[in-house]
């Protein structure tokens, strides 16, 4: 090569360095945080924060982030498990969110939350942002990203998100600084807590569908679940999580059972099964029947654990010196988190801080 | 294919890597397949089009070129034994049948164009008429494909067969060559209408790699995503906000409405025609110029001279001037002197031929009735101005202010507010509105609803205005400082290295940070594209 072209390489090269340095510290500046507001959002990054492994694996939307807690699960059983749930993740991406967390470890028993099977098509691109945007770059990561897209979205937006949330420079915050380079932990094994209670209130009537048929894409990837647990030897079990809304139709719910009856997976339906578990809609929620409070989450984990006990050879974890060390802090900040909400409840009336 | 889009931007770069580490024989093969892919992708069905207008243009440049030598070897070989009168007859008969081969390829190209273009366009004229005539019956539209570019590449076929005609030009006798002075990929967007003696060189020149040739075009890239993804895109939000609701914005509102089309309209064309000169430029091809600095004109006239130059010296040099010296014309110059004297006889020829270009230059902009009164304005607009040059004149005479700055200024500032209101035919969305909304503009104009919480509901936050501003005042200084010391990009190429890399450093990162463009910005096409 000669010198002169050798020099306008380097030079070249160096000032693409020094570009691209730029536009990753900017990336980290403009991408959204979720700390202090939708903190759903930071939900799948926290996994890889991970140091011990989880037997138990809830896939799946708000109705397991938020209805069951990991933190009960080890207290009173001694089980380790982890949520990789978030805001209104579809069937598929609960399916790469298994698929991603089998990259580390293996569970053995999965559990996924079957609401998300009303939905057959991309919905939203806040909500797939907030799901896969935490993911760690795998190939995993692009399969999700390809079938979550909706019409407007494009791959290189999620791979570089600097194009995406360029236009974040005009509202940008203080907290922005603050969490560029690492974030305020807010889930508990993925748990997102809530204590405050609002009693469930009247719903509108549930609109009549003209198809009650699941559709074949969700259901698909249903099939692509309990196929991967099959070959890495894992037991697979559905839930309807107990809430009021959105409505989960009867139809629906026999299409599941069905299935499960078909593929010999267990299936719970805790809706019907509410009274049983002790679920108290005047107590138990935190916004009037849709998602379960601490207080109902504790209630049904409680219920569930002692299925998960009595039906798989799962180890407790409770006598392990590793898992007491990492778990006693789990528990430390699982309470102080409690505390902290029931404190900001009764000096505002609301929870502000989370 | 968006300029805007991610698959534009991968395209280009795969394109100007290839073009180069192809041998540089192929560089122009390799770029008619990138041509005719690039339209491919845009949809394959408009090959079909530019395909039968490259082979017909194509036949009739070898005829014109075959009968020509005809001609030549038919007068040489009888130099001696034909008279003056024989070689005349016998010149024009083959000129009777070069015409004939240009009558029809012009035919055929136009036909092309007018039928995809302006089939709609005349039902619904002819709709509207059987209406008013109480008919009941109506035509129903015709779905047609509208190629992308199909007016420019028309234009330039028809151009450089009118030059072949001319003798200006000889006519290309490779297809394939031909076709690449068709199809060129960047111009097929938004043009500009290039000429085959200005472009076709350095289009089949092989082209080593230069960094600085390459630094060049990277630059002008760069600049024209500045202007489109930094104001145009950002702008159109505001834009669209009041064109669209004319009951809600009104007065003062349409004047703003006007002011942010023009600085839109700028933007979004120049900044298109930088991509693709810069594309160009790239590659080692030169591509010809279609601004300089039109807001910066002291009239109309040199408006038109600084705006969209290639489109008008196409029309002054392929409609204005034929018309003026057809034989037709000169008759009815000479019976309207006859009848009316010198002063409106000699004006006849150019009232008619501008007529004929300024109803073209309307309806070639848009198949619509606001794209035509658009063009008669401007008509009606450059005469006026004409026919008043004595009464300026005699103004200057008594007054001195001609060489005044602040005159300079303020005839600057009358002409971008001539040209942006004639623009308001582009913005709403018929005739009697735009005339509505422009009397509006005087007879509601409230200074007082002009407030910061008026203007913040546009759809642009304050951050936005902000930007805006910066952004227009950059474009203004460049402009300020190209019409004073020549070309920005050569006063940044001749200071020290290291400004040349923080200017291309700051463009990229403003381009990527500030532009608006991806979800969350409605992307619009180029406005030029359409055409």
């Amino acid at each position: 090569m000669h010198k002169k072209s050798f020099v306008w390489v380097f030079k070249a090269a160096a000032f693409l360095a020094v570009l691209f340095v730029t536009l990753f510290f900017l990336q980290r500046l403009l991408m959204p945080k979720y700390m202090s507001d939708i903190v759903e959002g930071a939900l799948t990054a926290e996994y890889y924060e991970e140091t011990t492994g989880h037997e138990v694996l809830f896939v799946g939307d708000c109705e397991v982030y938020e209805n069951f807690s990991p933190i009960t699960l080890y207290e009173e059983y001694g089980i380790s498990s982890y949520i990789r749930g978030s805001a209104q993740q579809l069937a598929w991406q609960s399916y790469y969110m298994l698929e991603d967390t089998l990259r580390y470890e293996t569970p053995r028993v999965v559990v996924f939350n079957v609401l998300a099977l009303k939905y057959d098509e991309p919905q939203s691109e806040a909500y797939n942002r907030m799901t896969i945007d935490g993911m760690e770059f795998s190939k995993t990561k692009l399969d999700a990203i390809k079938a979550s897209m909706t019409d407007r979205e494009n791959t290189l937006d999620y791979l570089f998100p600097i194009l995406r949330y360029h236009s974040r420079w005009s509202d940008l915050s203080a907290e922005d600084l603050t969490y560029m380079f690492g974030k305020d932990k807010i889930s508990h094994n993925g748990y997102y807590m809530r204590v405050d209670v609002r009693p469930a209130e009247g719903f509108p009537e549930p609109d009549i569908l003209a198809d009650y048929t699941l559709g074949s894409n969700a259901m698909g990837y249903l099939d692509k679940m309990r196929t991967l647990c099959e070959e890495n030897g894992i037991a697979l079990v559905l839930v309807k999580s107990p809430s009021l809304f959105p409505h989960w139709y009867d139809e629906w719910d026999e299409q599941i059972a069905a299935y499960a009856a078909q593929h010999g997976l267990d299936y719970f339906n805790y809706e019907k099964l509410a009274s049983e578990v002790g679920i108290d809609y005047n107590t138990d929620t935190y916004d009037a029947g849709l998602h379960m409070n601490l207080t109902g989450a504790e209630k049904l984990t409680s219920y569930f654990g002692r299925y998960l006990k009595e039906n798989y050879e799962l180890t407790d974890h409770r006598a392990d010196p590793e898992y007491q060390s990492v778990y006693a802090e789990k528990i430390q900040f699982y309470d102080y988190m409690e505390a902290v909400q029931r404190k900001e409840l009764s000096e505002y009336g609301e929870i502000v801080s989370y | 294919m968006l300029f805007t889009s991610y698959s534009f931007i991968g395209f280009i770069a795969v394109v100007f890597l290839l073009y180069y580490l192809f041998p540089r024989k192929c560089q122009w093969p390799f770029l008619l397949a990138a041509s005719y892919t690039f339209y491919f992708i845009a949809s394959p069905s408009y090959l079909l089009f530019i395909g039968a207008t490259t082979v017909s243009t194509y036949m009739t440049g070898r005829r014109l070129d075959a009968l020509k030598e005809t001609q030549d070897a038919y007068i040489k070989a009888n130099k001696g034994s034909l008279s003056r009168e024989e070689k005349k007859a016998y010149k024009a008969s083959m000129k009777a049948k070069q015409w004939k081969w240009l009558l029809g390829c012009l035919l055929f190209n136009l036909g092309i164009l007018a039928v995809l273009k302006y089939t709609n366009f005349v039902i619904a004229n002819f709709n509207g008429l059987l209406q008013m005539f109480g008919s009941g019956g109506q035509i129903s539209f015709v779905d047609l494909v509208l190629p992308m570019g199909i007016s420019f590449y028309t234009f330039q076929t028809m151009g450089y067969i009118i030059d072949v005609y001319r003798g200006t030009c000889r006519a290309e006798k490779n297809l394939f060559r031909l076709a690449l002075f068709v199809s060129f990929f960047p111009q097929l967007v938004q043009g500009p209408i290039s000429r085959y003696s200005d472009l076709a060189k350095s289009l089949y020149e092989r082209h080593d790699f230069d960094t600085r040739t390459v630094a060049y075009g990277l630059y002008r890239i760069l600049w024209g995503y500045f202007k489109k993804a930094m104001i145009a895109d950002r702008i159109l939000t505001a834009v669209n906000a009041i064109i669209q609701n004319p009951d809600t914005y009104q007065g003062g509102f349409v004047f703003v409405g006007m002011m942010f089309y023009a600085f839109e309209l700028y933007a979004d064309f120049t900044g298109g025609i930088d991509i693709t000169i810069g594309i160009a430029e790239t590659m080692g091809i030169t591509v010809a110029e279609n601004f300089r600095r039109p807001y910066l004109s002291k009239n109309i006239k040199e408006y038109w001279n600084r705006w969209h130059i290639t489109m008008g010296t196409w029309f002054t040099d392929y409609i204005f001037y034929p018309i003026s010296v057809c034989k037709p014309m000169l008759n009815v110059s000479k019976a309207s002197r006859a009848k009316f004297g010198d002063f409106i006889g000699k004006r006849v020829p150019v009232y008619l031929s501008s007529f004929a270009v300024w109803f073209t230059t309307g309806i070639w902009h848009g198949a619509s009735w606001n794209f035509i009164v658009w063009g008669l304005m401007n008509f009606v607009v450059i005469m006026i101005s004409q026919e008043c040059e004595p009464l300026y004149k005699k103004f200057h005479n008594r007054f001195h202010v001609k060489d005044k700055r602040w005159y300079g200024v303020f005839e600057i500032l009358r002409t971008i507010l001539l040209m942006s209101s004639l623009r308001m035919f582009d913005c709403y969305r018929d005739v009697p509105l735009t005339f509505r909304m422009f009397g509006n503009m005087f007879t509601h104009f409230r200074l007082s609803e002009l407030h910061t919480e008026a203007f913040l509901e546009l759809g642009l936050t304050g951050a936005d205005y902000a930007l805006l501003s910066v952004c227009l005042l950059l474009l203004f200084a460049v402009s300020l400082i190209e019409e004073k010391k020549g070309s920005v990009r050569d006063l940044i190429f001749a200071a020290p290295e290291i400004v040349r890399y923080a200017v291309f450093y700051v463009l990229v990162l403003s381009v990527i940070i500030f532009g608006a463009y991806g979800i969350g910005f409605d992307q619009s096409q180029f406005i030029y594209n359409q055409f």
